[in-house]
């Protein structure tokens, strides 16, 4: 009897301006463990949080290398990051073939939100479910680059996307200003506080988290789980809840607050709630 | 070649040959170094009707971008393709605006995969192509055939320039050549082509590249001497020649 009328195929409008199905999408990104992103002006830093399905399965991977210079990190429908990943890397390749240099990162990702757009407004297609975080080194410099199923992107000095990233963006929004001018360590312990933020007590183990580098005089590379073990024992970043337990963690439903602030860039009406779930 | 009744009535029997078989109106040598600031290149502007001089005052050497120099021997006509879709190439690569350009560097992998990709089809560009350029400190010299054969090197030539330039090239080049030794060398260059190359002009430009952009000179002349005892009588060594 409440059934929304306006969502059942993507390209119809709601009369309130809204395109429910491209913003369930965006809730689809939500769904997937963190994926957090920073950068300074010479290095690019992706981590990520891992979680196995069920006990007896191992879990997907998130970060993808893309090329020597470009890295990405996936939150959502592993799949669809998995095809937009090998798209981004024959576009790589393609353009390195024809020009025998690298691709600019901020070219990429147009290319790749025009590409997410174009299912938003086709009748017979459906958004891709993934959020990326596209980490990059071109001749401008280091990039972070987060980029919507909606077809929107934004490039950041730090952002983080998936399950209670909330938590991880209010570190990264309050130690954010440093960042510029951090070293290569700096940043990958940044990240990798920023990825206990997420966890919500558990312990920070390497084997729950995956950690990636770009820069200036460094491939795009994971680093091993040795290297990330030995880092989170050397930051003695284990402890669940130390220095900014402060702040009250926002459990995973209720990251509204700012994901609405990211809304409101994105053509959703700040004024609303999420795209309403109860269908 | 086979062709179908159709085609025959239609096109005539040539129709097929809707490629260059060979070329019309062509320029002749192009000669460019290295030198201390960038890049130094030379060519006149004669450009042949098969054999005969027909055309006197044809540039062969444009600036493509900020950061390029391209010079052609060859069919013109197909130059002046290239530099078509080169601008366009630079003008959709400026629209971006986000900072990165494409580089001396760049742009002579791209002309490398054109030109090849060309010759596939069997309707190659006629060209030789010599590409400078300085970007970001770092200077770039490189060539490219009709074939899509490509090499870089600190000095080059196109055509007869690569068996009479080349020789004196190597004799002259140094590293750190100055501007004027370094006009003087490719001078040096284009009189001994402009004795010995039929097709060459006593009509000349040189262009220069630095970091600070193209410049193309204004077309001279280079002084010359006939009194050679060898152009008196040039087959006197050579056995058998008329």
């Amino acid at each position: 009897m409440f059934r929304n009328q306006y969502d059942t195929d993507v390209t119809t409008w709601s009369p309130a301006g809204r395109l429910f199905q491209v913003e369930y999408s965006m809730e689809a990104v939500k769904q997937g463990s963190a994926a957090i992103g920073l950068r300074s002006k010479t290095h690019v830093v992706l981590a990520c949080v891992n979680k196995a399905n069920s006990e007896l399965s191992s879990h997907q991977k998130k970060i993808f290398k893309v090329d020597d210079h470009i890295g990405v990190a996936i939150a959502g429908l592993t799949a669809d990051g998995r095809v937009l990943s090998r798209y981004m890397r024959s576009e790589c390749i393609n353009y390195n073939f024809t020009y025998e240099s690298p691709l600019p990162v901020g070219r990429l990702v147009v290319q790749l939100a025009d590409k997410a757009q174009v299912c938003t407004q086709r009748s017979w297609k459906r958004p891709y479910g993934v959020g990326l975080l596209v980490a990059g080194l071109d001749e401008s410099g280091a990039h972070l680059y987060y980029n919507c199923p909606s077809g929107n992107y934004f490039e950041y000095q730090a952002f983080a996307i998936g399950s209670r990233s909330q938590a991880a963006k209010t570190y990264l929004e309050r130690r954010f200003e440093n960042f510029m001018d951090s070293s290569r360590d700096d940043l990958v312990k940044d990240a990798l506080i920023a990825v206990r933020e997420t966890l919500q007590g558990e312990t920070l183990k390497s084997s729950i988290c995956t950690v990636a580098v770009v820069g200036v005089g460094e491939a795009f590379h994971i680093l091993d789980q040795d290297t990330v073990q030995q880092l989170i024992d050397a930051f003695d970043i284990v402890g669940e809840a130390e220095g900014p337990a402060a702040e009250p963690d926002a459990p995973a439903g209720e990251d509204a607050p700012a994901d609405q602030a990211a809304g409101a860039d994105q053509g959703a009406p700040a004024d609303q709630g999420v795209a309403p779930m109860d269908i | 070649m086979e062709l179908n009744h159709e085609q025959q009535t239609q096109f005539g029997p040539q129709a097929d040959s809707q490629r260059t078989l060979y070329p019309y109106v062509t320029g002749t040598s192009v000669v460019a170094l290295k030198y201390k600031d960038g890049i130094l290149m030379a060519a006149d502007m004669g450009a042949s009707y098969g054999s005969t001089l027909r055309y006197k005052s044809v540039e062969r050497m444009k600036a493509v971008g900020k950061h390029s120099l391209l010079g052609a021997s060859g069919e013109i006509s197909d130059f002046q393709e290239l530099l078509r879709s080169l601008d366009e190439l630079i003008l959709y690569d400026n629209m971006w605006d986000d900072g990165n350009s494409l580089g001396p560097k760049e742009l002579h992998n791209y002309l490398t995969r054109v030109m090849y990709n060309r010759r596939n089809k069997f309707d190659p560009f006629w060209n030789s192509l010599v590409l400078g350029g300085v970007k970001n400190g770092e200077k770039y010299l490189g060539m490219v055939t009709m074939l899509g054969v490509n090499f870089e090197d600190n000095h080059v030539a196109t055509g007869f320039g690569n068996h009479l330039a080349r020789p004196i090239l190597r004799d002259g080049w140094h590293e750190d050549l100055s501007y004027e030794d370094g006009v003087k060398l490719l001078e040096k260059c284009m009189r001994v082509l402009l004795y010995r190359d039929r097709s060459a002009v006593n009509k000349l430009q040189i262009a220069k590249i630095t970091e600070e952009g193209v410049t193309v000179s204004q077309p001279y002349s280079l002084k010359t001497f006939w009194g050679f005892s060898a152009f008196q009588n040039p087959t006197v060594g050579a056995e058998g020649s008329w």
